[in-house]
Parts: structure tokens; sequence; C-alpha cells
């Protein structure tokens, strides 16, 4: 088959590709986006079927209607809660993926080499390659064929590629995993480390540079699985050694990894679409580490090599003490007010309660007072995931405001409700240097007039900071689950 | 126990301890309820409402003295009231313990015990029953309406085809509890409204009620309102000049003055001088709320409406939450009620006279039999210690200007570096990589620079959007998987047939779940 045609069809999915990514710029027109995300995705299956592809049309189409068939159902029984969990899930397959694939292109050489060897000729091949040569490269067909048309410094090119598909591939698979584990609350969300902690990950890596060096050298097969199981094990325990509220960071720095797998392997493959759309992903994924670790105040580094840190002193001391509230005064507050923001953090996810905010919110809107939504850039376990939920419950987006948008108005505000969220409205980021969340940018809630924090008992949330918003003069404590507490207010609200 | 409820004996005193509703929640705590025959009629509450919500009524103020184990009232007993007082009963009501020695000596031989509303501390925990605040805030709110009612135009300015109005100045000395809510309520007036107070940490709330705070031109360290437990504390002789100068300079200016000021224990301070009242205009009109402690106005008579030669209205009521007595019985009995919850934990109708609370020690003024006040300092502090706060400097144009230019400069050198930097390294790549090589090459980095420019962006909200689209078109993977499928070797043909299946499942739920989340994302 003609490889122009594919080169061009490759062209034309780049492009849908990268279309659909920058459509992704507006509520409106990332909905015609995804359908450029498809498009692209079928052409270039098809172009890589009818092109270099090789063979076995029949096993391959079935194997993507069966994977089609599970992703189908993984995607439409998902509760929108879970998006993170599925979203660490799939970055492990295209991981795993990766690893298969760079492992195949090893094997495939060998074969290619193995071929050379027995027809006498020499690989790889010399600068001047033989007539001879070159036809019984024509034998190949896929990978093969390209492997066989390379030269010596080409192969050496392509091992490192195909090791370093073969990396970031395998600490991918586990890392997604692990974080999967922490976010389905299946692993403790805690940091952990083995002892050793940092120096084992190090005395990993330093292991994996040895035996690039020896598979360079010539070494066999085994050292590509040595090398697989210590990016394994790297991915294990780096992602172990993260709080579950770096969690946002890790998911989508594994995303940007998936995508410099694909690209390491499109290079050892020789292939541009690889290239290209692995390099998008990679890019779009560390660009949203970096936009979060901002948001939070944090250095990538120090996220990536070790959830919180420990509080750099002692934390100050809490005054006071937390005042309750019942719902009867939460929907009198609610019935006087005129400006309401509300604050939603994972809390809402984890209660479900978005349903009945919604509708709380559809009820103070129609007695026309003025509600909008105030969203941190970390609430929640995922990058804008208090968006999608939110939208999931039909609240309309042009309500929901980000934090830059919104902190100015909060002296104006009569009655702030703080749903499930804690860190993200926590004023010790401001006011206390001990605190290990200071200089986090954070909501400020308690300017407003009254603050109402939905929570469901006393104590601390996900990173265990005490929080002195709760103890603050014009906050009032509505204990209880959020959804049921939410829920409670609508038939009061009059 | 009984908590008994008496008429208030002071005449032109309407307020009533307990309402029916503060009684339903009492009862809930266990305790029985009375009240005195008519003693919330005043207040607007009836003898049969008060029967309804399970009050027993009595005939006689000396009936409900033996009956009650409480006593719950509103102004400090005379000594006729003082005298019914039996052992071990308790009285709850203003009382004033500073300027009362001698009653509170006389109560305390008598073995009962006295809970001085007056003398709940300030903390966040005692605010419930911060009876101070809840008539402050009405006194403040009705000081305005009084000023209204003796004022002769309009508060806010208007602009009418019979002419134009100018809006009332107002200015409100001590912004306490019922300084803010005078400064409240006149700017929701439409009034202009001017605000002092000798402690400058107080700005803040009185711009956030929307007044403007009148600054002195003076320096002296910051009198931490956090030592005094929110309270002002006398000030200095020079302050004090500097404050009277910059009230000297506002007087004929204003149309209305409201002074709150107060010093606990103390006289109320002079604040609006004899000169100033002569300096205003005719019409214009002094609240002195301070006219119980003597008055921030010497020219101030207690509970008199007095007009001054220059026809200065001049108001020294002392009974402004009296004059809302409804609201203010409503706030007043629901602080005895919080009160009450505090001093019966178990809710069984058991008072628990727990002196090592810090609430319940700092009310008690006598108790088993002694005289308990002063109360020690409260173990929690109020307020917490103001820090000194920086202030924010107003960039001048060209300091904005210069400031641009600067971070221009720097973006552009840090952008060239990074150009300069990136162009060095991919040019000794191209030194040792064979052109072949090179060709990806180009694409990569021409795809990540893409791939940057475009996220860039990409709408906050649809983060997790992007990162499932992005998830779907990672497993891109597959073409390198179906490039391999078809090898000659069985066990890459499974390897790469196991790849096939994973992406399958990754481009399918991938995009599927994008398209859920993106159908989700709706206009108003």
């Amino acid at each position: 088959m003609d490889f122009g045609f594919t080169i061009a069809a490759y062209a034309v999915a780049a492009v849908l590709f990268i279309l659909s990514l920058g459509g992704l710029s507006g509520q409106e027109s990332a909905k015609r986006a995804i359908w450029y995300g498809i498009v692209g995705m079928a052409i270039a299956v098809v172009a890589t079927m009818i092109g270099p592809g090789t063979g076995l049309w029949l096993l391959s189409l079935v194997l993507i209607a069966a994977g089609g068939l599970v992703g189908y159902q993984l995607a439409t029984r998902v509760q929108m809660t879970q998006m993170p969990e599925l979203v660490a899930i799939m970055h492990s397959l295209v991981g795993l993926a990766a690893v298969f694939v760079g492992l195949n292109a090893h094997l495939e050489m060998v074969r290619v080499a193995e071929a050379f060897a027995e027809a006498g000729l020499a690989f790889p091949r010399l600068e001047e390659a033989s007539l001879e040569a070159m036809a019984f490269a024509e034998r190949f067909s896929g990978f093969a064929a390209i492997a066989a048309k390379k030269t010596a410094v080409e192969i050496t090119i392509l091992k490192v590629e195909l090791m370093l598909g073969i990396w970031i591939g395998a600490v991918t698979f586990t890392g997604s995993i692990v974080a999967y584990g922490k976010l389905a609350g299946k692993v403790d969300s805690a940091a952990k480390k083995l002892p050793g902690g940092h120096v084992l990950n190090a005395t990993a890596a330093g292991l994996s540079l040895l035996v690039a060096v020896l598979y360079l050298g010539g070494a066999g097969v085994w050292s590509l699985i040595v090398l697989t199981v210590l990016a394994l094990f790297i991915g294990y325990h780096l992602i172990m050694g993260i709080g579950g509220a770096d969690m946002p960071v890790v998911v989508s720095m594994l995303n940007s990894y998936s995508g410099w797998a694909a690209a390491a392997i499109g290079f050892s493959l020789s292939n541009d679409l690889l290239i290209v759309v692995g390099a998008l992903v990679g890019s779009s994924g560390a660009i949203l580490s970096y936009i979060m670790c901002k948001a939070m105040n944090r250095q990538f580094v120090s996220v990536i090599l070790g959830g919180f840190g420990g509080p750099q002193g002692p934390a100050a001391e809490m005054e006071g003490e937390q005042v309750a509230i019942d719902v009867d005064g939460v929907a009198n507050a609610l019935n006087e007010a005129d400006s309401v923001i509300i604050v939603p953090g994972y809390g809402m996810a984890v209660a479900q309660a978005q349903q009945s905010v919604s509708e709380l919110t559809q009820k103070l809107r129609a007695k026309g007072k003025n509600v909008r939504f105030a969203i941190h850039p970390v609430a929640g376990r995922l990058p804008g995931h208090m968006n999608v939920l939110l939208a999931e419950a039909r609240v309309p987006y042009d309500i929901v405001m980000e934090m830059d948008e919104i902190n100015e108005d909060f002296p104006d505000t009569d009655v702030v409700i703080v749903i499930g969220s804690n860190d993200i409205v926590n004023p010790a980021a401001q006011d206390d240097p001990n605190s290990p969340i200071a200089g986090m940018p954070v909501l400020e809630v308690w300017k407003a007039k009254q603050v109402f924090v939905s929570k469901r008992g006393q104590g601390t949330g996900y990173s265990g900071i005490e929080n002195p918003l709760f103890y603050k003069d014009n906050t009032r404590m509505f204990y209880g689950d959020a959804k049921a507490s939410i829920s409670g207010l609508l038939p009061k609200i009059e | 126990m009984k908590i008994g409820t008496p008429k208030e004996v002071r005449e032109g005193e309407n307020r009533v301890a307990m309402t029916p509703d503060s009684a339903r929640q009492l009862q809930k705590l266990g305790h029985d309820c009375a009240i005195e025959s008519g003693a919330g009629i005043a207040a607007g509450f009836t003898d049969e409402a008060y029967t309804e919500a399970g009050v027993e009524v009595i005939k006689t103020g000396a009936q409900l003295y033996k009956a009650a184990d409480i006593v719950a009232k509103v102004r400090p007993p005379t000594d006729t009231e003082a005298k019914r007082l039996r052992k071990d009963q308790i009285l709850i009501s203003f009382f004033w313990p500073a300027q009362n020695e001698e009653q509170m000596k006389t109560i305390a031989e008598k073995g009962a015990s006295v809970l001085a509303m007056d003398m709940v501390p300030r903390i966040s925990r005692a605010q419930k029953m911060d009876a101070l605040s809840s008539m402050a805030n009405i006194a403040g709110y009705r000081a305005v309406i009084e000023a209204g009612n003796n004022f002769g135009r309009f508060f806010t300015g208007q602009i009418t085809a019979a002419g134009k109005v100018p809006p009332a100045k107002v200015l409100v000395v001590g912004a306490g509890v019922a300084g803010l809510a005078a400064i409240g309520t006149s700017t929701s007036l439409g009034a202009i409204t001017y605000a002092f107070d000798v402690r400058p940490e107080v700005a803040e709330q009185v711009e956030s009620m929307g007044a403007e705070f009148v600054y002195l031109d003076f320096e002296e360290a910051q009198t931490d309102g956090a030592k005094t437990g929110g309270y002002a504390a006398p000030s200095s002789p020079e302050f004090r000049e500097a404050q009277l100068a910059k009230f000297r300079e506002l007087a004929p200016d204003v149309d209305i003055v409201i002074t709150t000021a107060l010093i606990p224990n103390r006289e109320a301070p002079e604040l609006w001088t004899e000169d100033m009242v002569k300096a205003m205009k005719p019409g214009s009109v002094i609240i002195d709320l301070a006219a119980e402690k003597g008055g921030n106005c010497k020219l101030t008579v207690m509970d008199e409406r007095v007009v001054t030669d220059n026809g200065v209205v001049i108001i020294g009521y002392t009974d402004f939450p009296s004059r809302m007595a409804t609201q203010a019985s409503t706030l007043y009995s629901t602080n005895i009620r919080h009160l009450m919850a505090d001093l019966t934990p178990e809710k069984d109708g058991v008072v628990n006279h727990n002196m090592e609370d810090d609430v319940i020690r700092g009310v008690t003024v006598t108790h088993g039999g002694e005289v308990t006040f002063p109360p020690p300092a409260p173990k929690v502090n109020a307020i917490a210690a103001q820090k000194p706060k920086e202030k924010v400097k107003e960039l001048t144009p060209e300091e904005k200007r210069a400031k641009e230019m600067a971070a221009f400069k720097a973006q552009t050198k840090n952008q060239v570096t990074l150009l300069g930097v990136g162009a060095a390294l991919v040019l000794s790549v191209g030194l040792v990589a064979p052109a072949s090589f090179m060709q990806h090459f180009i694409v990569f980095l021409l795809a990540v620079f893409v791939g940057f420019q475009v996220i860039w962006g990409v709408a906050h909200s649809l983060h997790t959007p992007l990162m499932a689209i992005t998830n779907a078109i990672s497993s891109i993977i597959i073409l390198g998987a179906l490039m391999q499928i078809g090898s000659g070797s069985m066990l890459i043909t499974v390897m790469a047939a196991l790849a096939v299946f994973m992406a399958g499942i990754n481009i399918f739920g991938g995009f599927l779940v994008t398209r859920r989340m993106l159908a989700m994302f709706q206009k108003s």
C-alpha cells in the first residue's frame, strides 16, 4: 500500500487532534472538539491498518471492538464523582501498552537481525548498503521493514528511544494504578515511603541507567526486562510517597508521562503521528500540572518528590469554639440574603450532593437572589472536578466562577455556604506563616457577612490541617452529611 | 427549676425578659416558666399568649418571687426587689456591679446568686448571650431613626422637579456595636456617613458598613483593642486634642451626630464640646447614646430632649431598646435562654452552676454568700492580637509604567534566554544525530510547541474534559501495536494484540466519558 497516502492521512489526523485540544477553550466549541478527536483517531487507525500495518486486520478489528465494548461499559457506568479514578486507571492502560509496544520493537529488531545473519548479510546495514541487502530488507513489512533499513547509529538511537518508551510507560503504569487506588480509597491516601525513601528511588533510577548502558552495549532482552521492573518499582514508590491532597497534580503528571511514552515509541517506530500526538498529550499534561502547582503555591519538584512536607514550625493555636447551627438557622439566613456564594469541595462529591445543591440554586435564583459558585483551582481531586459535577447537576456554567473572578466579591456577600471543602478556604494560608499551606491562594470566604460550613463532623480535612475559619465569629458549622443537609434546606426556602 | 419573670417596675421600661417563644425553649431545657400578670403587655405579649406557651401566669410580683427558683428580668433590681430574694435563689438581670456594690453585698449576705447580663465576657462562645451587644444593636438603629424623627430633611440627596435636596451628613463617634448599627442604618437611609473611633483597627469594619472612617493626623502607638476585650481604653491628652480638633473642623458641616463612646466602668468621655454644638447649623441633631454615663456632650440631659439656643436638638434618651420593646424583648429573652442552656448542660432542669466555666464565672457577681466580682480574666482572649498592618502603597502612573516596562523587559529576557538555550540544545543534538532522526525530532519539537500554545487557551473549567480527551488521544499508541501485530513471532503478536485491546478500551472509554462530560455543560 502506498505510504504517501498514510502520511497525508496522518497529517489530517494531527491537525484534527490539535483542533480537538484547542477547541476546549470554550464550552460550546468543546462539543465540536470532541468530534475532531474521534474522527482524527478513526483516520489514524484506518490509515495505519491499510498503510504500514501488517495484516491480521480481522484480529485487530475484533480486538478494537472488544476493547471498545469494555470502554463503553466503563464510560457509561461510571459515576461522575469517580471520574478521577477512571482517568487514572485508563492512563495505566496507555502505559502498559507502551511497554508492550516497546518490548515488541526490540523483539522485532532481534528477529530482523537474525534473518539478516541467516542470509549472511550485515546488520545493521552499512552506510553504503549493497543492493542485495536492500532487496532482502524488502521482505519485511510493518515495523520490521523500518528496522531493516537502519544504519548502526540509527539502531543505537532506536534503542535509546525504545528504552525511554518502556521506562516511562512502566512508571506510568504502576503510578497510575497507585493513583487509582488512592483516589478510589483502596489504598491509604497518606504519603508513605519504604525505608530509604528517596534513596531507593535514586538507586532504582541509577540502576536503570546502568542497565540501559548494558543494553546499548549489546546485552539481551533480559536487560530490558530488568529495566521494566525497575521502572515499575519507581512508579509505585514515587506515587505512594505523595499524599492524597496532591493527587490532582499526580494524575495530570501521569497524563503527561503517557504522552511522552507514546512520543518515545513514535520515534522508535519512525511514526510521525505518534510523535505529534504524544508530544501534544505530554505538553498538555505538563502544563496542567504546572497550573495546578501554581494554584497551590507548591513547587512542582517538591510535589513529585514527596507529599506535603511536615509543618515547619508550631502551627497557630486555635482559639474559641466551633458554633453549630441547625437547618432552620441556615434557611433563615438564606431567605434573608441577597447574594449567596457556594463553595463546593471534595466533600460535595463524596456525598453526591450536587443535585441537591443545584436544586437549592434554582430555588434561590427563582427568588431573584444572586447565587454564584466559587471554584478553587484545586477543589476536588482533579482539575475542573467541581465544574464537571456541577455541570452534571445542570448548574448553569455562567454562574460558576473561578477563584480570581470572585475573590473580591466576598466582602459584599451576605451568605457563603462552604460544602465539604477545607484547605481551599483556610485563612491560615494567609495568616499563619507556619501553616503547611502558608502562601497557597485561598478563597476568602471569611470576609462575607455569614459563612455556613457544611461538614460531616468536627475534625480536620484531607490534609489534616486545622482550619481557623471554623472558629470565626461569622462562621456557623452546619454538621451532617452534605446531601442530607442541603436537601433538608430545600423545603424551608420560601 | 422554675424560672419566673416579674413585671419591670421602672417607669418607661417596656421590655420583658421572657417571651412565649423563649419560654417554649426554656421548657425544652426542663425548666418550668412563670410570669407576672401583664409583664409582657408593653412589649406586645399578652398573658394569653404566655398561657398558651405553657407559662404559669402569677398575679403579683411578690408571689412570683416566692414561687420562682430563678428570677429573670431586664433592669437591675430595686431595693424592694432585692429584699425579696432569698437564699439560693438566682437572679438574672443587668446589674452593673461596679456601681452597685452596696446592693451586691446585701444580696450576697442573703445567699442569693446574681448573674449579671452586663458581665458576659466578650469571647466568641458567649456571643449568643451577650445582651449588651444585642441591646446596643437596637440602640444604634433606633438612634438613627430618632434622629430622623427630629431632623427636618431627607437623609438621601435628591434632585427633584421641585429643587435639589442635599444629602444629610451623619457623624458616628465610637464604632462599637451600637456605632456600627447606627452606621449601617444611616447609610442604608442614604446619608453620607462618617465614623470615628479611637481604635484604628475598626476602620475596616466601618468602611465595610459603607461609612467613611475619619482618620486623625496623629502618630501614636496603636491601642490594642484585644487587651481590653474589644472595648476602648482612655486615650492620651495629646490624642484627645487631635481628636477634638478634627471634630471642630467637622462640626459646622455635619447635620446629625451620634455619639456612642463609652469606656468600661468610667464616666463617658466628653467628645462633643459646647463650642462644637454652637458651631453646628440650626436644625442639626445630636443623639447621645452615652447619656446614662454623663454623656459625650456636656449639654446632654439624661432622658430628655433639649433644644439649644442655636436650634440644635440634643437627645439624651437612655431607653432606646425599650422604645422597640418587642424586638428588644425577643433578643434579650433569647440571650437569657442561651445563658440558661449553658447553666443546664444536661437539659434536665437542674442548674449546674459551674464556676470553672469562663462564661458562667464571668457573669456571676454573687454566689454562695460571697461577692464574686470582679471575675478573673477569662482564659481565652476575646480577640486575636492585632498584627500591624502593612500599607499597600498606591503606585503613581509613572511607577506603574516603569514596573510594566521592567516586567516586559524581564519577560523578553526570559524568552530570549529560553529560546537561546533551546536552539543550542537542538543544534548540539543535530551535530551528532543522523538526519533521519532529526526529521522526526523537528516534528516532535513543533508538536510540543503547538501543544504548549494550544493548552494555555483551554478554559479552566474544562480541565477535566481536557484530561479525559488527552487520555483518549494518548491511546494513539495503538498505531505502534497495529504496526507490529502481523509480525512473524507469536510472542510479538500476543503482546501487540494485548496492546491493541487496551488501547481500544482507552479510545472508546476516553471519548465517551469526555462526551458525557461536555454534554452536561449548559448555559442558563
